[in-house]
């Protein structure tokens, strides 16, 4: 189904506030939205809530042969599955372009940045391999679904424990959870991703842009960062020009921002870890009486409205009236009618300069002619 | 792979160039007469071949036109013969449609597409030699294309990875160097104005860093940028010098 189109006067409006440092939400230019984590009663489930966006990650493991080139490392497999339940533009099968767009960019944050110990997943080299896959599947789409992804995506995969397994010569053995308790993966380092998006040519900047200051922006530039400083990724994409100076202030305002998000995946962690040790029932049936996943509720922080110097009722008044009668047509021609005088010429086209421009010149030329005449006559 | 030096103590790396050198560069362009615009280029033993179509009327789905400027359809593909192995699925895969997103962006922003709406341009860019840096000698071959194609730019596009091994950084990377775990960063550049059409950068590079990286990619694109204007007049020389005779 097609996206209802963005009118042109919501387009100016959101240019216009975001000119004066505005936005729809109340944020400031750098502010992230809400971050909620939730996790499933399984091990390696988690919900992010960035704002209203919503995705749902899940990590699973599976025991397989390793590739040829590479035969005592682990496989690691992301996908992220831009389901129609997030957003109307979103057809079902169709790998359309920002599903490839994110699928790519998930797997060059964390496979390429080596944030998972890939050789303790290695059970008999050359035979057998664990593959970890990463779903993350989109389930409100509300703008920047890249960091609600990449949050989703490392927090599931430092929350997931793999089946404990013991090799005796050539026996391999596969305990369950209630033999053995389960491993967590070592994880080396947690690559976040930071949106920033541009407009105006790249002369404003806002951090995490919600749905609808993603559809007015010219640009949009990823940074993943980890919390030592080290960035794991950066992407620009869109079709804008970017200054070396921009991309440094960027990254200097993600170190920032990841550090927060960072603390914040711990502490949702160690709550959880509690919470399972203190026995408590924890998942999605626990969350329902609760109504933490299951309600849309948003604090929203009001809109600074002190310095707004125009209002729509002082727009009003200055203006008169239209008029109320319709101009009566003209009749200038037989078989040609005429109802006003149209507006003016907004098609950037200065005909009236070039014929004006024009006369000048035939009238230049006139002169020599008549010059020459004479000089003839003259002889 | 372990125990190979990209960089030895006297600064040279594996094919004996130094740090900031660049590979041998040859290229020319009206490779084909039936296409508007063709290029081939080689960047050391990377040869990548584009061909460009265009501003033609939009084909395939007319609900596409832009009523105020053209559509840059971009494909990527790399022939089966590219690689070291050879390779099973040429375009469609996932990489491949990523890097021809990547082209279709960098040319958006240098293309004056207000002049010619509602028509496509349509460029094809084909890797017939993978040695490091696709995504770069790309750029520089489609530069090179729309440019014999007659199709206005706001100014040269010029792409070049660079990486960074032992607190220096290496511009131009070769294949071995890429898969060495070496940090790279690729920029595509507008060399006049500063200007940076794509930025893209993978594995892990600390902060304080990312200064010198830039730097030197964009001196980087510079050089490259300066071989492409040769090559460039040299050809329109050439034609001309056909035409008159």
């Amino acid at each position: 189904m097609k996206d209802t189109p963005l009118s042109n006067c919501e387009r100016d409006f959101l240019l216009k506030a975001i000119e004066e440092k505005k936005r729809l939400d109340g944020r400031q230019t750098y502010d992230y939205r809400n971050i909620k984590i939730t996790f499933g009663t399984d091990y390696g489930c988690c919900f992010v809530d960035l704002g209203k966006t919503r995705v749902m990650a899940q990590v699973s493991c599976e025991l397989v042969a390793p590739k040829e080139t590479r035969p005592n490392e682990g496989i690691l497999f992301f996908n992220i599955e831009l389901s129609p339940m997030a957003s109307p533009a979103f057809e079902p099968g169709r790998q359309s372009e920002l599903s490839v767009k994110l699928n790519r960019q998930l797997e060059r944050c964390f496979r390429n940045s080596k944030c998972i110990d890939t050789e303790s997943l290695c059970v008999v080299s050359g035979e057998k391999v664990w593959q970890i896959r990463v779903d993350v599947h989109t389930l409100n789409h509300d703008g920047n679904l890249m960091d609600a992804a990449s949050i989703a995506a490392i927090t599931a995969l430092c929350h997931f424990r793999r089946p404990d397994v013991s090799i005796q010569g050539e026996e391999i053995t596969v305990y369950t959870p209630e033999e053995r308790d389960p491993i967590p993966l070592s994880i080396y380092h947690m690559p976040i991703s930071v949106s920033f998006s541009f407009f105006q040519q790249g002369t404003y900047l806002l951090v995490d842009p919600c749905e609808r200051e993603e559809r007015v922006m010219d640009g949009l530039l990823m940074i993943a960062m980890n919390k030592h400083r080290e960035i794991c990724s950066i992407q620009s994409s869109g079709g804008i020009m970017l200054l070396k100076e921009q991309v440094l202030r960027c990254s200097k305002i993600a170190s920032v921002k990841v550090s927060e998000i960072t603390e914040l995946i711990s502490k949702a962690l160690e709550n959880d870890k509690k919470a399972r040790k203190a026995g408590e029932r924890c998942g999605f049936a626990e969350s329902m009486p609760q109504e933490r996943i299951t309600a849309l509720k948003m604090d929203e922080t009001p809109v600074e409205m002190k310095n707004v110097t125009e209002k729509a009722e002082d727009i009003v008044k200055k203006y008169e009236a239209p008029p109320q009668s319709v101009p009566s047509p003209l009749v200038p021609a037989p078989g040609v009618g005429q109802v006003g005088q149209g507006q003016q010429n907004s098609w950037g086209l200065e005909e009236e300069d070039g014929e004006s421009e024009e006369e000048e010149e035939m009238v230049v030329e006139d002169q020599p002619k008549n010059k020459l005449d004479q000089g003839e006559c003259c002889k | 792979m372990a125990g190979l030096e990209l960089l030895s103590d006297q600064g040279y790396r594996l094919d004996g160039r130094k740090a900031t050198e660049l590979r041998k560069v040859q290229a020319r362009m009206g490779v084909f007469a039936q296409a508007d615009g063709s290029a081939y280029i080689e960047q050391g033993n990377t040869k990548a071949l584009a061909v460009v179509y265009g501003p033609h009327e939009m084909r395939g789905s007319r609900s596409r036109t832009l009523h105020d400027r053209a559509v840059i359809n971009c494909q990527y593909s790399m022939a089966t013969f590219s690689t070291a192995e050879r390779k099973r699925r040429p375009h469609g895969d996932k990489k491949s449609t990523e890097m021809s997103l990547h082209l279709k962006q960098t040319f958006e922003a240098a293309i004056l597409t207000q002049l010619y709406p509602r028509s496509q341009i349509d460029i094809f860019v084909k890797i017939l030699q993978a040695d490091g840096g696709n995504y770069s000698v790309c750029v520089n071959a489609a530069t090179l294309a729309v440019i014999d194609a007659g199709i206005p730019m706001r100014d040269y596009v010029c792409a070049c990875t660079v990486g960074f091994v032992d607190e220096t950084p290496l511009a131009d990377l070769c294949y071995t160097e890429e898969n060495g775990g070496v940090s790279s960063l690729a920029l595509a550049l507008l060399p006049r104005g500063g200007q940076i059409a794509l930025l893209q950068m993978d594995a892990r590079l600390h902060q304080d860093h990312l200064e010198t990286m830039m730097e030197a990619a964009m001196i980087a694109c510079k050089g490259v940028s300066k071989v492409l204007d040769e090559v460039v007049r040299q050809h329109l020389q050439e034609a001309s010098a056909l035409s008159r005779d």
